[in-house]
């Protein structure tokens, strides 16, 4: 799975930093039928959660309802120099994973 | 061969088509029933069941939540969304979760999010699915416990789900 994520790379201790993540993902609803009449099953990413220096800080638990190549921003605090690492799962156990580095200087 | 069983075999072949025919349509009548793991599949149908099951008997408050959605959308595909919520996000004061809620999605629980005070600010922006013109709420929970909501309109032109649900 192909993801994007963009995050600003600086910032003060304290700072709150804007997260954006783009996921390359069908977000296959299950309401599909293809041309024979069998239903598409299906497959969303349930699960994403965004760890921050190894504490969550941040997860969504998604449905059919979010739109197919899932996009996603939110805010998180940036205390000290640390790893951003999101990570997602789908119905077909499929996961993935995008990581970025934040460094915090007084 | 003679001229009735021809057409014993074109009915034959004419009462098969219908058949093809009518198949897809009671394919299409079965619920769907295939939630993610954890979510209770009888509470997913309705929006009452999924409030119900979001509140668990609390009662929600309008205010202090701001939920953002174009007011027409040409397709239900891809609509963007933008939740804020008016808290300070600290350790004694934070958004534990926001729930978003569909009137019209065959399942109403478009998403929930998760939040801590590390989080920073309770904004969250992303993308959603629209079944129709309907009023999409979003609910937060506060970390004292408290529920507070916003509700959205939107007329969608094209649903995004054109046949099934």
């Amino acid at each position: 799975m192909t993801a994007r994520i963009q995050v600003q790379r600086d910032a003060r201790p304290g700072e709150v930093i804007e997260v954006r993540i783009l996921i390359q993902h069908p977000m296959e609803t299950g309401f599909r039928y293809d041309a024979l009449g069998r239903q598409t099953p299906r497959n969303v990413i349930y699960s994403f959660e965004c760890r921050y220096g190894g504490v969550e800080v941040f997860r969504a638990e998604m449905g059919a309802g979010i739109a197919a190549n899932p996009y996603l921003r939110f805010f998180m605090r940036a205390e000290k120099s640390s790893d951003i690492e999101c990570r997602w799962i789908d119905q077909e156990n499929v996961s993935g994973s995008v990581s970025a580095r934040v460094t915090v200087t007084a | 061969m003679s001229a009735s069983n021809k057409q014993g075999v074109r009915r034959r072949a004419l009462t098969t088509l219908i058949v093809l025919l009518a198949l897809p349509r009671r394919v299409l009548a079965q619920p769907n029933v295939n939630p993610a793991p954890g979510i209770d599949a009888r509470m997913l149908n309705t929006p009452q069941g999924t409030l119900q099951s979001i509140l668990q008997g609390a009662a929600m408050r309008r205010g202090r939540v701001r939920l953002e959605l174009p007011p027409v959308a040409d397709n239900g595909h891809s609509v963007p969304m933008v939740v804020r919520v008016d808290s300070p996000m600290s350790d004694m004061d934070y958004v534990r979760r926001i729930d978003l809620v569909s009137e019209k999605n065959p399942v109403p629980l478009v998403a929930t999010f998760l939040l801590s005070p590390q989080t920073g600010r309770a904004e969250i922006e992303s993308r959603v699915r629209l079944n129709g013109t309907q009023r999409v709420t979003a609910i937060a929970q506060l970390s004292d416990g408290s529920f507070w909501f916003d509700a959205a309109d939107i007329v969608v032109n094209e649903s995004a789900c054109l046949d099934g649900g």
